[in-house]
């Protein structure tokens, strides 16, 4: 009891910002103990703009020592790479993996709770299959993390969660350590067909709205009676500790506000604690979203999707808002009709520009070096200067940045988490291969030596044969 | 845009030197180009194709423009154009936009006829628009031709209608009569996979048995097909060509046999498996239009799926061909990267190209018309930027029966509208 009471004591302080969020369901990921790595002689782009021709990258304790020519072993493992290229393990902010699972029967259909519009309280977590044998054919694309999010079914679908790329047989098992939750919301078409559809609300934008703002409205008022709570406890515990024995025997402790999880979540989003992430593709829409998020005081840390980005690419840019993008995808919809081959380089190019590539795919997630290969390549045709180090930062420290780890991944620089991806030749290339996987310093993936590469339990003994 | 007006925008972009008048506006000539010609001369570099008339004249060295248009290739790439599988194209201008999607058979319902019907009778090219914006887009990236076929549906069961091969040039009369090929959908992801695939089959058979009818059959004995689809199946099971979208290989196997059994040419569409009965479809001569990208195994049926599923049937000698399974209506262009895929994944590099010209042609019965560099051929070409298989790489012209195309699209009006201004 007194336990809990102080686990709700936290969550007050939490709620009224005083403290970072209690995570009921922690990390277990532990970094694979893993001998030093050098790696000799590559061209190495290392996510923060440079690109370093012949040079050295080592790996030691997990983390990043450097990189430059002529670095000395040290005892390290040496990885000869002439003419072969390095980057930083790619990151993906935007997957299904895990909650819409390979194969995709109706049993493996967890990344929407399309049961109301705001289901704020759900975790995409609680719905990741670990033996999704999608993770083993993302890694083999040298993906190192991903954000794993709820659909687009609802205004506010829920939190989702970063994970290291690794086998595990349960979630915990990879979870990135400290990172953030995500907050998937969804402008436009899925809600308003999805609850249209059902004769509820939304139906239409304008209830999208609607819907949005009451759900923060409320948390608003969720988060003036924890601060209520928080002050009362505050002054009951000043009236126990100042009088004990006399005047505060009587006193009765403040009762703490019922828990609700859907508010929850929004007070956190308010807070800053959690990344919002903003399904949206119209730039009308985008522009909405960003009033909406500046009434209730929060941040949108990417709008994904946004196939309208290059139409308000300086806005976002000003407002620090990255576009999460795809190279190509269009006209599945009307929301997603007015694609064009340059989105990336445009929402790219303003001074403080966030552009990420983003898969929303199984299959996208395996490739997303060519996506942004397809991407720079109409950019530079369009007269932007995009060599490949600037457009590798789509793929990794922009993703960071928006996942809000980009102190810990995405870079090669010194005292980064060491997730390192050796290609075959220059990534963007359709014919590019990773050939080796590095996360935390620890060989994970080895194109050499596929019997050694992870392998989900679903594909065990299956006599038609596993993904390949 | 006039003719002279084109043909100053195509000299801008390509460098192209003066000309005298061409003969015709069909006419040209694209001098000293690495030559994809996709036949057993293979690869000639520094080499020129001539076009009279639309069609393929000469391909060598040295030739004489004697009239024609001439552009500089300066040695970038040049291939056929692109087929860009099986598609929507002119048929679906939004997907989920129900009044601009015209490929779906009519939903069973008592209205439209049997409840659970075959329906081979639906014609998908009767909708076609040669203007849609989605065929702008893809052929401004090298697609010049492509299957428009019907959309699996749930109510038209196995049997989901007619497609054929469409030129994507804006042209009215875009299909040729002898691409025209019936569609048929088993196994997982068949449009009436509720009744599971032994019924399936146990549909197409019925559905054979009321197409040629036995004369001791009565009028209740015929319970699926309509006169028309009767009249159409039966046309198609006379040496016809079927494709059958299917993944499992003893699916596959089920459809060898039925075709067998009835004399249909069948066609295997998808083929997640398909690489392990590569001998049987070699033997058989069947080919296997299948995308590179799928190597996960999306249902049961696909438990197995590889990147080497290309390769592997290549290898085995089975005449392949690719489409984007994701949206190969919109993104039909993406073939251009699948083949890539496949390369890199083993399948040798003229036949990652072949897949997505000449093959196609052959398997829908055009090979003599399109998807080589060869005289005689109709000249749907490609100028690239480099490699074609590369993702890299852009198309710099398009050409169909020799008339270049515009390299203009709703997208690119857009990019030039929010082009971002310089700093």
């Amino acid at each position: 009891m007194r336990r809990a009471g102080c686990w709700l004591a936290a969550l007050a302080a939490w709620a009224t910002g005083a403290v970072a969020a209690p995570d009921p369901f922690p990390s277990t990921y532990q970094p694979i103990a893993a001998p030093p790595t050098l790696i000799r002689n590559a061209i190495v782009l290392d996510g923060a703009g440079r690109r370093f021709d012949g040079a050295d990258v080592l790996m030691r304790d997990g983390k990043i020592v450097g990189v430059g020519p002529g670095l000395a072993a040290d005892g390290a493992t040496v990885v000869d790479a002439q003419g072969r290229w390095v980057t930083p393990g790619l990151i993906d902010v935007h997957s299904h993996l895990g909650v819409y699972a390979s194969p995709g029967v109706d049993a493996h259909s967890d990344g929407n709770e399309a049961t109301d519009p705001v289901t704020a309280g759900v975790w995409a977590e609680h719905g990741v299959w670990p033996q999704d044998p999608g993770f083993e054919t993302a890694l083999a694309g040298g993906v190192t993390t991903l954000q794993v999010l709820p659909g687009s079914a609802n205004l506010i679908g829920g939190r989702g969660v970063t994970l290291r790329n690794l086998p595990a047989t349960d979630v915990q098992g990879m979870k990135f350590p400290g990172a953030p939750h995500g907050l998937k919301m969804a402008c436009g078409e899925n809600p308003k067909r999805v609850y249209g559809g059902k004769g509820k609300a939304p139906s239409t934008r304008m209830g999208n709205v609607a819907g949005y703002r009451q759900a923060f409205a409320d948390a608003e008022d969720y988060r003036r009676q924890q601060e209520k709570y928080q002050r009362e406890l505050t002054e009951y515990e000043a009236s126990q500790s100042g009088s004990r024995g006399r005047k505060g025997s009587d006193a009765k402790p403040p009762v703490p506000p019922k828990r609700d999880l859907r508010l929850e979540t929004l007070v956190a989003a308010m807070a800053g604690e959690i990344q919002v992430h903003v399904h949206c593709y119209r730039a009308d829409e985008m522009a909405i979203m960003l009033d909406l998020a500046r009434e209730f005081g929060f941040k949108v840390a990417a709008f994904h999707h946004g196939v309208e980005a290059y139409k308000i690419a300086d806005r976002l840019a000003t407002e620090g808002v990255c576009g999460a993008l795809w190279a190509d995808w269009w006209g599945f919809k009307l929301e997603a009709y007015d694609a064009i081959w340059e989105n990336l380089a445009f929402v790219d190019a303003p001074a403080n520009g966030c552009a990420i590539v983003h898969s929303d795919s199984d299959e996208g997630i395996q490739r997303l070096n060519q996506e942004a290969a397809k991407a720079m390549v109409r950019g530079q045709r369009a007269g932007l200067d995009i060599p490949p180090e600037r457009a590798i930062r789509w793929v990794t420290s922009n993703a960071a940045r928006s996942l809000g780890i980009d102190g810990r991944v995405g870079t090669l620089e010194p005292g980064k988490m060491a997730d390192v991806v050796l290609w075959d030749r220059d990534p963007f290339s359709v014919y590019a291969h990773a050939e080796r996987v590095y996360v935390d310093g620890a060989l994970i993936y080895d194109r050499a030596a596929p019997s050694a590469t992870p392998r989900s339990d679903f594909l065990l003994g299956q006599p038609a044969g596993g993904a390949k | 845009m006039s003719r002279p007006t084109r043909r100053r925008m195509l000299a801008l972009v390509l460098g192209v030197i003066a000309i005298p008048p061409a003969a015709s506006a069909q006419d040209v000539l694209i001098r000293n180009a690495t030559v994809h010609t996709v036949t057993e001369r293979g690869t000639l570099e520094r080499s020129d194709v001539l076009v009279r008339g639309g069609r393929i004249a000469a391909v060598g060295t040295n030739l004489d423009a004697a009239g024609a248009a001439v552009v500089e290739a300066k040695g970038r790439p040049l291939t056929p154009g692109l087929f860009g599988g099986i598609t929507g194209l002119g048929v679906v201008e939004v997907s989920l936009e129900q009044s601009t999607v015209d490929y779906a058979p009519p939903k069973a319902d008592e209205s439209h006829g049997p409840a659970v019907g075959p329906r081979p009778e639906f014609d998908v090219t009767l909708a076609f628009n040669p203007q849609s914006a989605v065929i702008g887009v893809n052929r401004a990236d090298g697609v010049t031709s492509a299957m428009v076929a019907p959309a699996a549906q749930a109510g038209a069961a196995v049997v989901s209608g007619q497609g054929a091969v469409a030129r994507l040039d804006g042209r009215a009369d875009a299909f040729a009569a002898q691409s025209r090929t019936l569609f048929a959908d088993l196994g997982v992801g068949a449009p009436a996979s509720g009744v599971g695939r032994a019924a399936q089959f146990m549909l197409l058979d019925q559905a054979v048995r009321e197409a040629r009818p036995t004369p001791q059959m009565r009028d209740a004995d015929f319970r699926l097909l309509t006169p028309a689809g009767r009249e159409v199946l039966a046309r198609y099971l006379s040496g016809g060509r079927i494709v059958f979208a299917v993944d499992r290989a003893s699916d596959i196997r089920q459809v060898l046999a039925f075709a067998q059994r009835h004399g249909a040419r069948p066609v295997i569409l998808g083929g997640a498996q398909a690489w392990q009965v590569a001998g049987l479809l070699a033997q058989a001569k069947v080919p296997v239009i299948l995308d590179p990208l799928v190597n996960l195994p999306g249902s049961f049926d696909q438990l197995g799926a590889s990147l080497e599923n290309a390769a592997r049937l290549h290898q085995a000698g089975v005449r392949i061909a690719f489409t984007y399974l994701n949206d190969g209506t919109h993104n039909a262009r993406k073939v251009r990267q699948a083949a890539g895929v496949a390369v890199a994944n083993g399948l040798p590099r003229e036949a990652g190209l072949a897949a997505i010209t000449a093959n196609p042609a052959e398997i829908f019965g055009l090979g003599a018309e399109q998807g080589r560099i060869a005289v005689g051929q109709v000249a749907d070409l490609v100028l690239w930027s480099g490699d074609p298989l590369e993702v890299t790489t852009v198309a710099e012209q398009v050409w169909i029966d020799g008339r270049p195309q515009s390299m203009r699209s709703r997208q690119t009006e857009l990019r030039d509208r929010y082009r971002p201004r310089a700093p």
